[in-house]
């Protein structure tokens, strides 16, 4: 890139630096930076560095703790199952919310977003409202692993949603009435012309929707009990940790789910490259 | 074309309308509107005498304060950190943009345990450092502020940004080849354009930052009448089994996050109208 340029005197700034930033748009970026570093960067390295201070032995005791590990267990397996869920029932959502009408629509778009705008303490007490000890419909999932699946499914209800619904919009009908004039059904239509062309925003709403589940903890504290063994979340354990003074422990739990959001990032960032180059 | 973009209305469409539907109402809105029903199950006793208690609303005035805070700060750095990843070109912006989303995606309880590291009085990073020029963070409202805006963060880029690129630089430059300096072009050209997305980014960052509980908790220390925000005492009365109190207070909370949606949705609704219509003529 510093590619040498002297002895071309017509060109008053050789591109030494790959950057077109004026003054103004500098002292932004680098404000921005300070700021971002201060907030975000500096206090997630922290967590890093403190789950290896205790060099590694240190490390792998506190995430193999008994009841860390039946904790991790669940979560992964819960966020993973519900996923699964998300990826159908949010392909189905975002599908009749595209291609079927009938009236009364505008309030599934509405009732869609909610759990994304309510706050966590509240979507447990809403949780715990029809299914917890009084439950109106004889459901008693409280103190339940049950409790935890029902809270992942709630807060990660919008991802695959909104990922699909705006690339089947731009989905061009014509190509499956070509198809369906071929002779293909239904169900090959969705399977051979529709899902490839999902398939990236289904991807990349199954990601947000792991990594929400992986980290979540309001919604279902009131729910679940926090019983060890048997309803008590990764995060549960971080924060426990923390109340018992034991950061070393917190971070080294903690540094594992930083990590499997680091993954989610990562491919996140390129499923959505992949969707943009589709839309 | 939006009138055409319907599948012929055989048995399959019914079924899975009828299973979309079935699953949201369990999921969604049948405990939602319990919460409300819960609330209001004695008249409006509940909700008076939350509002009465003095320590609740020192706890609903400290969630808005960090949220008006935390949206503002989000807000300026959101708009600039968008300005710069799509009209700029600087090295490192690829990461610089994949790890904006970052906050979206670690746990809120992870978030507070981040925070105590560096900001913690006792043996933080930078926290007692912090604290002899006389600001407390951790366990103060500073602390809270910062909680909040971490998980707020990346709300206003990710509605700015896609806004920005499909805009495209001809009218700045226009405005630029006309003698206008960089700020004339971003306050009289690039700002007006992106108002609505800013608008968007500025309601769910504020019903985001209103409602954020594991971060706060953490780093808050729940003091009650101090560091006890409005998610806090939720929780707090549900475990003294006062639930109407819980559920009232919820409602209020339940009540501020469906009308952000609602407005978000009304906008959105009278954005994409107004597209359509440039389109058409």
């Amino acid at each position: 890139m510093t590619v040498a340029l002297e002895g071309r005197p017509g060109r008053a700034r050789p591109t030494l630096v790959n950057h077109n930033l004026t003054t103004a748009s500098g002292i932004g970026l680098g404000v921005s930076m300070i700021w971002f570093s201060l907030l975000v960067l500096i206090p997630l390295t922290a967590v890093l560095v403190t789950a290896s201070s205790g060099g590694w032995a240190e490390f792998w005791r506190s995430i193999t703790n008994e009841q860390t590990r039946a904790a991790i267990r669940l979560t992964v397996m819960a966020a993973a199952s519900v996923t699964l869920v998300n990826i159908v029932a949010g392909t189905a959502i975002a599908w009749v919310l595209v291609r079927d009408r009938f009236p009364g629509k505008g309030l599934l778009e509405l009732v869609i977003d909610i759990p994304f705008a309510l706050p966590t303490i509240v979507a447990g007490l809403v949780l715990v409202s029809l299914y917890g000890n009084d439950s109106p419909l004889g459901l008693h999932l409280a103190n339940t692993s049950g409790s935890v699946y029902l809270a992942f499914l709630f807060v990660t209800l919008p991802f695959v949603v909104r990922m699909v619904q705006p690339v089947l919009e731009e989905l061009d009908m014509e190509v499956e009435e070509a198809a369906a004039s071929l002779g293909a059904g239904r169900a090959t239509i969705f399977r051979r012309v529709v899902l490839p062309s999902l398939a990236p925003a289904i991807a990349a709403g199954a990601a947000l929707s792991f990594a929400r589940a992986m980290g979540e903890y309001g919604s279902l504290v009131l729910l679940s009990g926090n019983l060890p063994f048997e309803s008590e979340v990764t995060s549960v354990r971080i924060l426990s940790a923390i109340e018992n003074d034991n950061q070393a422990a917190a971070a080294s739990i903690a540094a594992v789910l930083l990590v499997i959001s680091l993954l989610v990032i990562v491919a996140l960032d390129i499923l959505q490259r992949r969707v943009a180059r589709r839309g | 074309m939006a009138e055409t973009r319907r599948a012929s209305a055989g048995p399959t469409t019914y079924v899975l309308r009828v299973l979309v539907i079935a699953y949201l109402a369990l999921l969604v809105a049948w405990p939602v509107v319990l919460v409300g029903t819960n609330a209001f199950a004695n008249g409006t006793q509940a909700m008076v005498d939350v509002l009465a208690d003095p320590d609740t609303v020192h706890a609903l005035q400290l969630s808005a304060i960090a949220a008006v805070v935390a949206t503002v700060i989000n807000t300026v750095f959101g708009v600039t950190i968008s300005m710069l990843l799509v009209r700029k070109e600087f090295p490192g912006k690829r990461v610089l943009s994949a790890l904006i989303d970052l906050p979206l995606s670690v746990s809120p309880i992870v978030v507070g345990l981040a925070l105590m590291l560096v900001y913690g009085g006792r043996n933080g990073w930078l926290g007692p450092t912090v604290e002899d020029w006389g600001l407390q963070v951790v366990f103060a409202t500073p602390g809270i502020v910062l909680a909040t805006a971490f998980v707020s963060l990346p709300l206003v880029i990710r509605e700015v940004v896609p806004v920005l690129h499909e805009l495209g630089t001809e009218q700045e430059q226009a405005a630029q080849s006309l003698g206008a300096s960089g700020w004339q072009t971003f306050w009289r050209i690039t700002l007006p354009s992106i108002k609505w997305a800013v608008i968007y980014g500025v309601v769910l960052t504020l019903a985001r930052s209103l409602g954020e509980f594991g971060a706060v908790k953490v780093v808050s220390g729940n003091v009650l009448g101090e560091t006890r925000t409005a998610t806090l005492a939720v929780e707090e009365r549900y475990l003294n089994f006062d639930q109407e109190g819980a559920y009232a207070l919820a409602f209020l909370l339940a009540s501020v996050s469906v009308l952000a949606i609602l407005v978000v949705f009304v906008l959105r609704a009278r954005g994409t109208r107004h597209r359509a219509f440039e389109r058409q003529s």
